[in-house]
């Protein structure tokens, strides 16, 4: 390289880092708090490094990233991270079927029919503020140490949400829309289908997305006892073992899982209420 | 001999002689208000109403005229009386409502809006496709078929609602004030779309309006309600020829003169009712 070119070069970087800058400050507001939503994770993480090389943090409880990150590989080489993360999905998905079904029909039905409404509503309100933890002993006792209990506790976790929300749903629907069933003869399926299960969707949306984050702490205290596999039973055996970078990694797929799943259930709301999408 | 015999006959003998369409008896509605006591929102109401009739009902707000729409349209039942549509067609359904407010389901397209009651019938998909194409023509919504309610206007959505009646193909349709919450040019346009759709097929229809302006535009007969409680106070028949060109119609004096004429019949209950509310404050 020739002093000329390397002085071009010298320029041209300057140039771009100058550019740069001025985008950064330039930038739209909200692209701006993207990319610093972006980077913040970042930086902590890069923080977090530096000061466990640095010694300023002891390592034995906040080991550094790149101590994560190596044990990450290892057990993603090994399968057990798969393993264990699609045995807590797995649950997870029949959990979040065996309660979101009976709830969705049960909590429209509640929104539709007073008399059930004011059989169930009394139930559901004296059940609901009950940690769901706390019932885990008890669905133990009942379902055993098995696949069972697991899935009933997820169930039991997504179910309120939905119900609840479903009932709130077809509540707040504009009485208009359910004389227009009525004028129009619609059968009892068919109000259900046209008018209520449409009508209260954004509400049912949202308990979804509430019941699959509880779904989501309940598989993971679940499978702390008395579970041979799962992301919660990963946690617990490396607070047994000692092995912190283990439980690390586990804490982390929650949090991706939970992330994820609020991701798709939001692409999942645009597809399936399209007549609020674009508004 | 047994009752059902002997009434049988008697019955049939009433609707020989007059193919009343919709027959309104002695109807009375009652509704509990908060201390108990019974608040009369329809009283002694009789009028037949013949088949292929627009019919229009105009009366001061809270006469109970839609009260009396909802009980045709099965919503409401009455406290004594009846009101009853007389089945021709027995595979058609009785009535489809035009509602006041916003009422096209958001959750679905135009075309699905328009296509509901047929569709609650299982009438064939290809029939389905004839008849809700051919209204959302008539209703200058071809091009919106596929878009969501609330990406049209007011009036649009309204226009949707209509298609909707029609495209079910009821022995009657009830119109409940289907125009009151548009502005005056929309108004205007919708009165004419309306009355272009309904000469195709001269459909029975009972349409409820506050406005004078808009029963003589669109009546055969015109029926004024009394205050609170809504009674019959009188029918009055309109002689306009038909097909109607809403505007060419509201320049001639025998207009005017009609509009004059049921404005006197109009007014003492609309002072009435204003009466009655401010005694109540």
């Amino acid at each position: 390289m020739t002093t000329i070119q390397r002085m071009q070069w010298r320029v041209r970087v300057a140039q771009s880092w100058s550019l740069t800058l001025r985008r950064l400050t330039t930038i739209q507001p909200a692209k701006r708090d993207r990319l610093i939503g972006l980077l913040s994770p970042f930086v902590l993480m890069l923080l977090w490094e530096w000061a466990a090389r640095a010694g300023l943090i002891d390592i034995r409880f906040f080991p550094a990233p790149s101590q994560i990150f190596g044990t990450f590989v290892k057990m993603a080489e090994d399968g057990t991270l798969w393993a264990n993360t699609w045995a807590s999905l797995q649950r997870l998905f029949w959990g979040a079927l065996l309660g979101g079904i009976p709830a969705l029909v049960l909590g429209v039905a509640m929104g539709l029919f007073r008399p059930l409404r004011a059989a169930i509503d009394p139930l559901v309100a004296l059940t609901y503020p009950i940690p769901k933890s706390a019932i885990l002993p008890l669905i133990l006792l009942i379902f055993g140490l098995g696949e069972a209990s697991k899935i009933v506790m997820v169930a039991i976790g997504v179910f309120y949400p939905i119900c609840i929300n479903a009932t709130a749903g077809v509540l707040e629907i504009n009485k208009i829309y359910l004389d227009v069933g009525r004028n129009f003869r619609a059968t009892r399926w068919q109000t259900f289908r046209t008018v209520a299960l449409p009508g209260a969707l954004p509400f049912i949306m949202s308990g979804l997305k509430l019941g699959v984050g509880m779904g989501l702490i309940l598989i993971a205290i679940a499978e702390m006892i008395g579970a041979k596999s799962g992301l919660g039973f990963m946690i617990w055996n490396a607070w047994e073992i000692l092995a912190v970078e283990m439980m690390y990694i586990g804490l982390i797929m929650v949090a991706l899982i939970g992330y994820l799943f609020n991701m798709l259930l939001t692409e999942l709301e645009q597809v399936l209420i399209p007549w609020k999408a674009d508004k | 001999m047994n009752l059902v015999a002997d009434v049988r006959p008697t019955e049939y003998e009433a609707s020989a002689v007059s193919p009343a369409k919709i027959r309104i008896n002695d109807l009375r509605k009652e509704f509990r208000a908060k201390a108990g006591k019974a608040f009369v929102a329809l009283d002694g109401i009789s009028v037949d109403i013949d088949a292929g009739t627009f019919f229009v009902i105009v009366g001061p707000s809270g006469c109970g005229k839609t009260t009396l729409l909802r009980i045709l349209g099965g919503l409401e039942a009455p406290s004594s009386g009846s009101a009853v549509i007389r089945q021709s067609q027995p595979d058609k359904p009785l009535n489809s409502m035009v509602f006041q407010g916003d009422s096209i389901f958001p959750w679905m397209t135009v075309w699905d809006n328009a296509a509901y009651g047929l569709t609650l019938r299982n009438v064939p998909k290809g029939e389905i496709r004839d008849i809700v194409g051919h209204y959302l023509e008539r209703t200058h919504l071809t091009k919106f078929a596929h878009a969501y309610p609330h990406q049209l206007s007011g009036g649009m959505r309204q226009r949707v609602s209509i298609a909707r009646a029609f495209a079910n193909d009821p022995e009657v349709l009830l119109m409940d004030e289907p125009f009151s919450a548009l502005d005056e040019q929309n108004k205007t346009i919708l009165q004419q779309e309306l009355l272009r759709i309904w000469e195709e097929h001269k459909k029975t229809v009972l349409f409820i309006t506050h406005s004078v302006d808009e029963a003589v535009t669109l009546g055969d007969k015109i029926m004024v309600m009394t205050a609170h409680p809504g009674r019959a106070k009188a029918v009055i028949d309109v002689p306009f020829a038909r097909p109607r060109s809403v505007l060419e119609l509201r320049s001639t004096p025998e207009y005017g003169e009609l509009v004059y004429r049921i404005w006197g019949y109009l007014r003492e209950e609309v002072q009435q009712a204003r009466a009655e509310a401010d005694g109540e404050k």
